[in-house]
């Protein structure tokens, strides 16, 4: 990579940085929630103008094809800020795991990805994000098919992470933490002798978190957490992360479910075609005119609670045709039918 | 779609984006590359048949000045104790093993087909039996079966035919199996169904034609296997008579003059013999890769 | 537990009995007579009349196929073989005296091919699509077109022509009787065959562990460990080997038949005096007895390995293993499950 221009970058930002930014109005395209604090004068992760891209064969194309290149990620601008939960809402298969696992730094081998990631005011490259994993930011998979199916869990945790490899004080350090984890979150001694497969739904969402956890991170990613949950069950189930945030962590919040996003975030950012059309404070749903995106407006009005109507002149081509989960919403509220639950045993204990 | 940024630091607006991360720079892996490399591949195929064929009679013929020479200019592959030269019989041996083995892979593909088909379609009974007789081909070691079949039959080209025909088709029927009672679910065929076809059209009009680009690819794979377990029947010295010239004939009299140091009679057929089978692989992977849906992206 | 094994020792010997009549049919209907064929061979000269007659009865055409068949399976079962009319003696004593032969050559062969094909299969899945995965596929792909007894053929040229590190075939020397032969000469005779079995075994296993530990790699379970921080090398180690040795464990026995298939042609190259040489002799000679004996023993080699590798599931993975008892302990442990 040109280190030049990357010293550029730099440079420029760091001129930026030294602007105020206590002001609550729109800056770098999003505006502020209460909790959303700049610690040093930036933001803890700041994503600029990224794009992720395939070549591939168009599907019609016949067999002398050439392939093409298609940009399932395009111009996305985030930030997330100290001791906020921002939550990324978009359909499923939109990009957003695509997005988590960039973040994570780890691509796809035929992507072309390109843009800045600022990490604590820091320009990463891929080599500094591999750095970052398992250190300062850590993910939070969906479910507990994210474990190893042979290996129990107690010391998948101890074992795996960072530090793996290193025996003796350090193992044995790792083995403490995580019984005095396990103990924090409820979870009994017995639950670190069981293989993945033996976790109930509540047990295993505990334990994904506390995968998380074991590394003291700064920022979590926690990929759709709640699958197969309904609203009510998702709020309780994201509680845990609710309080990392408030021990001054952040999350970074990835679902499809705009009305746990409003629940339980600070911050919402919609994901829309590839970009995020809008981040803006949870307040800012209150209503339709401290929106500023069609697209957006269009889901406030789907909302249940409010008048669900379909709005003509701003549903029109704005809702589009990837974003089931949002007329899902709508043909929700409209029949009046609670969303299909799957069933999931002692929910919580 | 493209937000106005009102406040982003002006400095940045006129550097290009850094790039995170590069696609690993791909390796003319398109499709017609693949393409070519299929017909390159079948085109020597060919030649080596239709030469092997023409050389036939020059091959058998004996030269007792020039015998058990070392491979040179004049004889690239060197001479037998007969004054043969090698080259021309390697040639001819390799055209008259493909062939043996064409035969066979074309006959057991038959036999797959037809037993995939019935095992998928002819209900519960037709099935545990076919799945059960596979099971039991598959159980007794392949070069065993084929020493059985060939005795059993008297040796000689049907023996060794006849043997790879009947003990190569398993694996594929397994394949053309699975297919097919994938495809059966389909809603298409479901509709056709409800639409009063009959079993048969059903079969003929919207199954085989799905599993058609399987079936050839298996078939193309088959080769391959036919022909080295051709040569390794004749080698032992259950396949082709010792009059023919065929590869496996060649290496096993290779044997006895190893000691006399002889190394060219044994190195340069097996290494053509070789040679021959990896482009039958190249080919039907190629060739997989062009029309199996479930690899054409790569 | 029990009923899975059950199940599948019945379906063994159930197979088994299918291959016998499989067997018993293709030697019988053979035009290769073994009387015509052993006329002047010095056991049938001398062969005691009821053993001729027993010969007779097998393999001749005077009585029915079927009742030909139940004879000798059920002198089989009570372990009469019959007589060997190539090697003169009874064909379980043929049989007993190679193969262990044929055994200790298998045995070598398959441990060093699993774990060498595991070894490569893994590095190249590390690397995948690098420099090293490309040699190690190309290696592979070349391997599995290369016939056993050629590479044989090769092995004997390099190393006991030109080098004269090994003995060119036969495996006692002439004049020598085998009850003189060291084990260190029976060593040196084993390697040469081993490492060519071996080399031609090792391409099936890389490859095949190759396209599982890219699975395994894409599987949630490894990319959620490379997002914890872990490299791919540890990811391998920590989470790869253990999800990845089983399916190359169960690959690897139910390898046998190419293994025996191999040994056959091994054997009758560096003229090993194993199982597969006598086959190919019996099978040659019209020696049906041997011929057929060989084959039921292949047959029941190789689906032991089978049986082996289905079990092999049952036992290893917890998921079956702790299946019946993950209830229990769930509602045990799931009474601690408060929330905090």
């Amino acid at each position: 990579m040109d280190t030049r221009h990357n010293t550029a970058h730099a440079a420029a930002w760091r001129e930026h940085e030294k602007r105020a930014h206590s002001s609550s109005g729109i800056h770098h395209h999003h505006s502020h929630a209460p909790a959303s604090q700049h610690g040093e004068g930036h933001h803890l992760l700041q994503v600029e103008n990224l794009s992720i891209g395939f070549n591939r064969y168009e599907p019609q194309a016949g067999l002398m094809a050439r392939k093409s290149r298609v940009d399932v990620i395009h111009a996305l601008n985030i930030a997330v800020h100290r001791g906020e939960l921002l939550a990324l809402v978009g359909a499923s298969g939109a990009g957003k795991t695509l997005l988590a696992n960039t973040l994570l730094g780890r691509f796809e081998p035929n992507a072309c990805v390109e843009g800045c990631i600022w990490f604590d005011g820091q320009l990463q490259s891929q080599k500094t994000l591999a750095q970052l994993r398992g250190r300062c930011i850590s993910l939070v998979p969906q479910s507990v098919l994210a474990l190893d199916p042979l290996m129990k869990v107690g010391r998948q945790l101890a074992g795996g992470g960072r530090r793996a490899g290193v025996r003796g004080r350090d193992s044995r350090a790792r083995t403490e933490k995580q019984c005095s984890l396990f103990e924090h979150y409820g979870l009994g001694e017995a639950v670190a002798g069981l293989y993945p497969f033996e976790l109930s739904g509540g047990m295993a969402r505990r334990v994904l978190l506390c995968t998380a956890l074991m590394d003291d991170p700064e920022l979590i990613i926690a990929d759709e957490p709640t699958p197969g949950l309904d609203l009510e069950l998702a709020v309780r189930a994201t509680g845990d992360l609710r309080a990392f945030v408030d021990r001054g962590g952040s999350v970074l919040l990835i679902t499809h479910d705009i009305e746990l996003a409003l629940r339980v975030a600070d911050r919402v950012a919609v994901f829309q075609g590839g970009t995020v059309i809008e981040e803006t404070a949870v307040e800012n749903f209150a209503s339709p005119a401290t929106l500023r995106q069609p697209f957006t407006r269009a889901l406030w009005h789907a909302l249940p609670e409010h008048d669900f109507a379909v709005m003509p002149g701003e549903q029109g081509p704005a809702l589009p045709d990837e974003a089931p989960e949002y007329r899902n919403a709508r043909d929700r509220a409209t029949h009046a039918e609670p969303a299909p639950v799957l069933p999931v045993d002692d929910e919580e204990g | 779609m493209l937000l106005r940024r009102p406040d982003s630091p002006s400095a940045l607006n006129g550097l290009a984006l850094p790039v995170l991360h590069r696609p690993r720079r791909e390796r003319a892996s398109n499709r017609s590359h693949t393409l070519l490399v299929f017909g390159l591949a079948a085109l020597l195929l060919t030649t080596l048949v239709i030469s092997g064929r023409a050389v036939n009679e020059l091959a058998m013929l004996t030269d007792f000045t020039q015998k058990n020479l070392g491979p040179g200019l004049e004889h690239w592959f060197g001479t037998d104790w007969m004054g043969r030269d090698m080259f021309l019989r390697t040639l001819a041996g390799l055209s008259l093993s493909v062939l043996v083995g064409l035969l066979a892979a074309s006959a057991s593909a038959g036999i797959a087909l037809l037993l995939g088909t019935v095992a998928a379609l002819g209900g519960r009974k037709l099935d545990t039996a076919i799945t059960w007789l596979i099971d039991l081909m598959l159980g007794i070691p392949h070069i065993v079966l084929l020493v059985l079949i060939s005795f059993a039959l008297g040796k000689g080209f049907w023996g060794v035919t006849i043997g790879v025909a009947v003990t190569h088709w398993p694996t594929l029927a397994r394949v053309i199996r699975a297919e097919i009672l994938q495809v059966k679910q389909a809603p298409y065929v479901e509709v056709a169904r409800k639409l009063g076809a009959s079993r048969l059209a059903l079969a003929a009009k919207h199954m085989l034609p799905f599993v058609f680009p399987q079936f050839l690819v298996g078939l193309v794979l088959l080769f391959p296997h036919a022909i080295l377990h051709e040569a390794a029947l004749t080698f032992l010295g259950f396949g082709l008579a010792p009059e023919q010239p065929a590869i496996g004939i060649i290496l096993s009299e290779s044997m006895s003059y190893l000691s006399a140091g002889y190394w060219w009679l044994a190195v340069f057929p097996g290494v053509a013999l070789v040679a021959t089978v990896l482009l039958f692989d190249l080919a039907g992977s190629s060739l997989r890769r062009l029309i199996d849906p479930h690899t054409a992206q790569e | 537990m029990a009923s899975f094994l059950l199940r599948n020792i019945l379906k063994f010997l159930l197979l088994l009995l299918a291959t016998s009549v499989l067997v018993f049919v293709l030697v019988s209907i053979s035009p290769l007579d073994p009387v015509q064929m052993n006329v002047d061979q010095a056991a049938y000269l001398t062969m005691s009349p009821e053993k001729k007659a027993q010969l007779a009865e097998y393999w001749g055409t005077n009585t029915p196929l079927w009742e030909r068949y139940a004879h000798w399976f059920g002198d089989f079962l009570r372990g009469d073989l019959g007589t060997s009319l190539r090697f003169n003696a009874p064909v379980a004593d043929v049989i007993a005296l190679r193969f262990f032969n044929s055994l200790a050559l298998m045995i070598v062969a398959w441990i060093l091919s699993g774990v060498l094909g595991f070894a490569l299969g893994i590095g190249a899945a590390v690397k995948r699509g690098g420099f090293v995965d490309r040699i190690i596929k190309g290696y592979c792909l070349i391997l599995a077109a290369t016939p056993a007894f050629w590479l044989g053929l090769v092995l004997l040229i390099i190393f006991s022509v030109t080098l004269g590190w090994f003995p060119v075939g036969f495996s006692v020397p002439i004049g020598v009787s085998s009850a003189d032969l060291t084990p260190f000469d029976s060593l040196r005779h084993l390697i040469l065959p081993a490492a060519t079995l071996s080399v031609v075994g090792v391409a099936n296993i890389a490859l095949h562990t190759r396209e599982k530990a890219l699975d395994t790699r894409e599987s949630e379970f490894f990319q959620f460990a490379e997002a914890r921080g872990l490299s791919t090398w540890q990811a391998m180690r920590q989470h790869g080997l253990r999800n990845l040795l089983l399916p190359a464990l169960t690959l690897q026995f139910a390898q046998v038949a190419e293994l025996f298939g191999g040994s056959v042609l091994v054997e009758q190259v560096f003229s090993y005096p194993g199982l597969g040489s006598a086959a190919v002799t019996a099978g040659l000679g019209g020696d049906a007895a041997l011929l057929a004996a060989i084959a039921l023993i292949s047959a029941a080699l190789v689906f032991l390995g089978n049986l082996i590798a289905n079990i092999l599931y049952g036992v290893i993975d917890p998921r079956l293993r702790r299946g019946r008892h993950a209830r229990a302990k769930k509602d045990r442990a799931g009474a601690e499950d408060a929330p905090s």
